[in-house]
């Protein structure tokens, strides 16, 4: 009995000393935020370090974008803002006030697929898929990075544009990991996509 | 992530004072840096300012025929600008072989100027480190030191400097200009930017509480073949092994700065007068005193023989 009450005690002290560990600063004021995301206006109320990919998930409930790493390294969380491709987890929803985000969600849905999701379909371009959503942003945005003349690692003469090569379109996606190793298939979609371009 | 307030800054003036008002204060550009170590709780700020409003994201020409590059360029558009990529292509080059496509969209020049050491220790943060909590030790100093400095490093520290920009910019002299929290601006050359650890590793640069960099100026083009080889574990998005930024004049004279090898980039100007006789020389009095662990002793010879590659290259390139 006494050696119940005892332990009873001891796991009751345990409890009352984890909770105010486990949050051990007063909770964040809320911030309002705005921005549009796939062309729809979005007003939040959030705590400032809710990075934008977890406020895309879930706040938004736009569950395409992936999370990997959560700190950059593996490109699953690729979004446009601006029509550029990001990290949505290296950046706060609060950073974003005003941004155009588009993702995954708003390049194609499955009744109508974009272009280069279509490629993929058709080139088997994944394995789980899971990179997948990160992939395609980056790719959409790598092309438009290729057409505006920017140069990479492996373009030979800075002073030219970037000829299109396998090297290429391998470095300008290097930001993006396949945990399946699917770049071959990945690769072939990127390049069918971007063959029927103008 | 421990809790902060945010504001967005409107002025570089606004910024500053506004870092002064808050003790814990710390600015944001394009997070990439910032918040992958708040998340780890190696940063730890109460409050952030914002500087993605301040409209230093433009680059001019200077009076003098240099560039001023402003301190929230993102690396994608200083890389594609037509002037860096004609007269200073070391540096177009030093940043395309930094970290991914969406990153370099985010990063920004001040920011990548001030991101912090990739030491895994540094990272691991059940492991003693010096820069991360000052007298705790180093858990590097008989540790796996692969990527470690080999050159200018102390009994505190021995971490290396992971920025690629960073060593383009010293190889073009480069200078940084501030704004402190009470308003006053200054011009710091890149050369007495970044600091050696020394005893006081947390301290990793010439920037005061509060200061703001504002823009970073390059001097008028100097000519000549510029080149940047990185080695690195993977073809593309990894960090350097070692790095050699340089420029080499068709006399074959230049100028050479290395990454990888040391606490900041780093460069001898006295080593360049060996330029014309060859890697060897110049990597004898560049690299002079180096004291490498055997994990890192590679960095030496590679850093000779990635040299000898440039030096051959541009000789080729000469005719
Ligand atoms: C997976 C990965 C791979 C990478 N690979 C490479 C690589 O190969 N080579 C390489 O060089 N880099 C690499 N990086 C690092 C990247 O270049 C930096 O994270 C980036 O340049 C930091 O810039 P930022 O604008 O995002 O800085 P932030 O994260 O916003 O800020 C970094 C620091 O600078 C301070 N700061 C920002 N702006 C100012 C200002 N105007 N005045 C004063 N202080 C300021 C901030 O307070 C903070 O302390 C990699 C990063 C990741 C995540
Ligand atoms: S080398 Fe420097 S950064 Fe790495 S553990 Fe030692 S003190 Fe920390
Ligand atoms: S989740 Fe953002 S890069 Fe991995
Ligand atoms: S398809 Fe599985 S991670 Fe790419």
């Amino acid at each position: 009995m006494a050696g119940t009450a005892a332990v009873a005690v001891t796991s009751l002290t345990m409890i009352s000393q984890a909770q105010p560990n486990a949050n051990p600063a007063p909770a964040a004021a809320l911030m309002k935020i705005a921005f549009t995301v796939n062309g729809t206006p979005r007003a939040l109320e959030i705590d400032p370090r809710t990075t934008l990919l977890d406020a895309l998930r879930e706040e938004l409930h736009l569950t395409g974008t992936k999370k990997g790493c959560d700190h950059g390294q593996c490109g699953a969380c690729t979004v446009l803002v601006g029509g550029r491709r990001i990290n949505s987890c290296l950046t706060l929803a609060v950073m974003q006030q005003g941004a155009e985000i588009t993702t995954i969600e708003g390049l194609g849905t499955p009744e109508q697929l974009h272009p280069l999701q279509a490629a993929f379909v058709r080139c088997d371009g994944y394995q789980c898929g899971y990179c997948t959503p990160g992939q395609i942003c980056s790719a959409v945005a790598m092309l438009s990075e290729v057409q505006a003349g920017i140069p990479s690692h492996v373009t030979a003469d800075l002073n030219a544009p970037a000829a299109w090569s396998e090297a290429e379109v391998r470095e300008r996606m290097s930001g993006n990991l396949c945990r399946c190793g699917a770049y071959s298939n990945i690769f072939e979609a990127i390049q069918t996509f971007a063959g029927k371009r103008p | 992530m421990r809790p902060f307030t945010y504001e967005r800054a409107r002025t570089p003036a606004e910024a500053a004072a506004a870092a002064k008002r808050h003790a814990g204060a710390k600015f944001v550009a394009g997070g990439t840096n910032l918040l992958d170590l708040m998340k780890l709780e190696i940063e730890t700020p109460t409050h952030l300012i914002d500087v993605n409003g301040l409209g230093l994201d433009t680059l001019e020409t200077t009076p003098e025929g240099g560039l001023r590059i402003g301190a929230l360029v993102r690396n994608t558009d200083l890389a594609a600008d037509a002037r860096v990529r004609r007269d200073y292509g070391v540096l177009a080059r030093a940043l395309l072989a930094g970290a991914s496509g969406q990153l370099r969209n985010m990063a920004t020049t001040a920011g990548n100027l001030l991101q912090r050491t990739r030491c895994p220790y540094f990272y691991d943060t059940n492991m003693p480190c010096n820069k991360r909590v000052p007298g705790d030790g180093c858990a590097a100093i008989g540790g796996f030191t692969r990527q470690h400095a080999v050159i200018g490093a102390s009994d505190a520290c021995i971490a290396t400097h992971p920025s690629d920009m960073a060593v383009a910019l010293r190889v073009l002299d480069a200078t940084v200009e501030t704004i402190g929290p009470d308003g006053a601006t200054r011009r710091i050359p890149l050369a007495d930017f970044h600091r050696l650890p020394g005893d006081q590793p947390q301290v990793e640069t010439a920037l005061a509480a509060g200061e703001l960099i504002t823009a970073v100026t390059l001097p008028r083009p100097v000519g000549g073949a510029h080149f940047y080889r990185k080695v690195r574990d993977r073809a593309s998005f990894a960090f350097a092994l070692v790095s050699v930024a340089a420029i080499v004049q068709r006399d074959g004279s230049g100028r050479v700065a290395l990454g990888g090898v040391a606490h900041k980039p780093w460069r001898v100007e006295a080593a360049e007068s060996e330029m014309t006789k060859g890697a060897r020389a110049v990597v004898a009095r560049l690299l002079a005193g180096a004291k490498p662990t055997t994990e890192n002793a590679f960095k030496l010879k590679l850093v000779e023989r990635v040299l000898a590659a440039v030096l051959a290259e541009a000789k080729g390139a000469r005719g």
